[in-house]
């Protein structure tokens, strides 16, 4: 198993150059959105369920958005840094209201305060640019500029980097003390309180890496796109987060970025192949896994593991 | 005086477009303990029907009336069919499973049925305003209004008296209560569980459907509808409180009417409007206005 991860990570590594641009677009943008489902999945631990998370994507994406479009800073060595503070300042006064709240409400209320940020992006035309959104054009890392013809490829290599960042940051949480105690809450949070632990600093501390490591993943996705938009902040672009953490599974912290490779080809295959019904091919699909793979298709992988012990 | 009537008038008959739509799911959550995404889906084929029915089998030279009973009839065809379709073949298996698992199978069931939609009725936009027309104008204060937002809000009463009557005065609506308190219990009592689900999902879609069929007229039926609806309805079921159907009257009234009021004094905020109110008020009442208060586990 250890050997099948690494011999991916260092295809992922040493094959974009030979791949087409699209290609590796759909693997940026994979990873991009991966940090994202990274981010709901650290929550999903607590049993928490956000169905807003759209909103510190769209958050992330607008900083680089209007930084570049405001006040001309174009480099994502300030931009990157500037959206992950952004987004964990949002996640510290959203998640000081959220963590009073489980379950349905959680989730609902999340979706409230993406929704907020959606209908404030959407209706302040002078501010956000509305529906027509702003775009990304300028991009370069500590003031390198990649010639036109590579900038995929050096976009493709900054989100790679930053991707492994995020793996190791996942992996140190799920390993923490923080993360086996998110565990716990999700099993029974009163037992948790009662052995002296705080369940709702738990809950704020983890939410807060959580909109960090999602406007990260918000922030790359404005500079691969070029472009940001109110309906980056959008019900649906929430519940493609959830999705794909459901179908990656959240057993492992590799799973939410297989999940998202998964899910960003199904997706484009299945526009390919029928424009018409692409939805209906995510929506089986999802089926599918609920009812029959409920611990995601990293467990696939996991019984593979076991097959072979 | 003007613009408070006006305000009023069209918050109630925003109002009451609402309150037909998240009446279903408020319903469907207090029986079934499902957030059920596709209900906007539902309320979508409604619609659809709603005008097939109208422009299809109704004969050209039918007079302009019967256009209200076939919409009827296309939301009680929805409800009957679809309703135990979905609770028997997908809901059935999850339930008692945590609450993320009902959000993302009817959010699956919602993708499915958004694209078998625009494969049945294909993108082009259907235009059914003859009942629309048909109302013509009436005369409040001094202000002509649109007729059809009334009817719509007699609707929107007329379904909250029956849902009302039918949960406290009839064997179902008991059953129902029964099955809301203690579903252990009410299995032991004899009452037949999986049918009182069965039954209630149907009967909610039916809400949902009745909906949309009857916006129909107002706008043009497309792909999509159910997409903005369904996220309205969360907002009012969450300020009323999940599973109480008062408290979703009373949510669609507030939201009705701030949103109305927001359209004629501060239009950008129009939607920013109801999602603050539905922050507001769960920071103030965690469990919405009339949701109960759920005991914490052991």
């Amino acid at each position: 198993m250890k050997a099948l991860i690494a011999a991916a990570l260092v295809l992922l590594a040493a094959a974009p150059p030979f791949m087409s641009d699209w290609l590796v677009f759909l693997l940026s943008i994979s990873i991009a959105k991966g940090m994202v489902v990274l981010g709901v999945t650290m929550l999903l631990r607590g049993g928490l369920i956000s169905f807003g998370h759209a909103l510190y994507y769209a958050a992330g994406a607008y900083v680089v958005g209007f930084a570049g479009n405001r006040f001309g800073i174009g480099d994502a060595a300030i931009t990157l840094p500037l959206a992950a503070l952004g987004c964990a300042l949002l996640g510290a006064a959203v998640g000081l209201l959220l963590m009073r709240f489980r379950g349905i409400y959680f989730a609902m209320l999340s979706l409230a305060f993406s929704m907020i940020l959606y209908t404030v992006l959407l209706k302040f035309y002078n501010f956000s640019g509305g529906t027509d959104g702003i775009g990304v054009r300028y991009f370069s890392v500590f003031g390198l500029r990649p010639p036109q013809e590579s900038l995929r490829l050096a976009q493709y290599y900054l989100t790679l980097a930053l991707g492994f960042g995020m793996l190791y940051t996942g992996t140190r949480f799920f390993a923490s003390p923080l993360g086996a105690l998110m565990q716990a809450v999700r099993y029974n949070e009163i037992r948790v309180e009662y052995l002296g632990a705080s369940v709702s600093r738990a809950i704020l501390a983890s939410y807060v890496l959580s909109a960090t490591v999602s406007g990260v993943g918000g922030a790359l996705a404005a500079y691969l796109v070029g472009h940001v938009s109110p309906q980056l902040a959008y019900w649906t672009s929430s519940g493609d987060f959830v999705f794909v953490a459901v179908l990656g599974g959240t057993g492992s912290v590799f799973a939410p970025f297989a999940g998202s490779v998964a899910f960003e080809f199904i997706k484009n295959y299945a526009v390919k192949l029928s424009p018409e019904t692409w939805q209906l091919t995510l929506g089986v699909v999802l089926l599918l896994i609920i009812f029959f793979l409920p611990q995601g298709l990293w467990s696939l992988a996991a019984r593979l593991r076991e097959r072979h012990e | 005086m003007n613009t408070l009537a006006i305000v009023l008038i069209d918050g109630i008959g925003f109002a009451s477009w609402l309150f037909l739509v998240s009446a279903g799911i408020t319903f469907i959550f207090g029986v079934l303990r499902i957030l059920n995404v596709a209900h906007g889906a539902v309320y979508s084929i409604g619609a659809y029907l709603g005008a097939t029915f109208v422009l299809k089998l109704l004969p050209a030279a039918a007079p302009g009336w019967l256009a209200f009973p076939a919409l009827f009839a296309a939301a009680l065809v929805v409800g009957a069919t679809l309703g135990p379709v979905i609770e028997r073949l997908f809901l059935r298996r999850i339930y008692g499973e945590e609450e993320v698992i009902g959000l993302l199978t009817t959010f699956a069931l919602f993708l499915v049925l958004e694209d078998l939609m625009k494969l049945i009725w294909g993108i082009q936009p259907y235009i059914v305003d003859k009942p629309f027309r048909l109302l013509g104008k009436i005369d409040i204060a001094g202000i002509a209004f649109a007729g059809y937002p009334i009817l719509l809000t007699g609707v929107a009463v007329l379904s909250g008296i029956a849902l009302w009557v039918v949960m406290h005065r009839t064997r179902f609506g008991r059953d129902v209560t029964c099955v809301i308190c203690e579903r252990e219990m009410a299995h032991a009592l004899g009452i037949n569980v999986p049918r009182i689900d069965m039954l209630a999902f149907s009967l909610g879609s039916f809400f949902a459907a009745l909906g949309g069929a009857f916006t129909a007229p107002m706008t043009s039926v497309e792909p999509g509808a159910g997409i903005e609806v369904i996220v309205l309805a969360f907002a009012v079921v969450g300020i009323g409180g999940l599973g109480s159907i008062g408290g979703a009257a009373l949510g669609c009234i507030i939201v009705g009417i701030a949103r109305a009021a927001a359209v004629h004094l501060f239009p950008e905020i129009e939607l920013f409007i109801v999602y603050a109110l539905m922050v507001g008020v769960l920071l103030w009442r965690p469990q919405g206005l009339f949701g109960a208060i759920e005991l914490r586990r052991i």
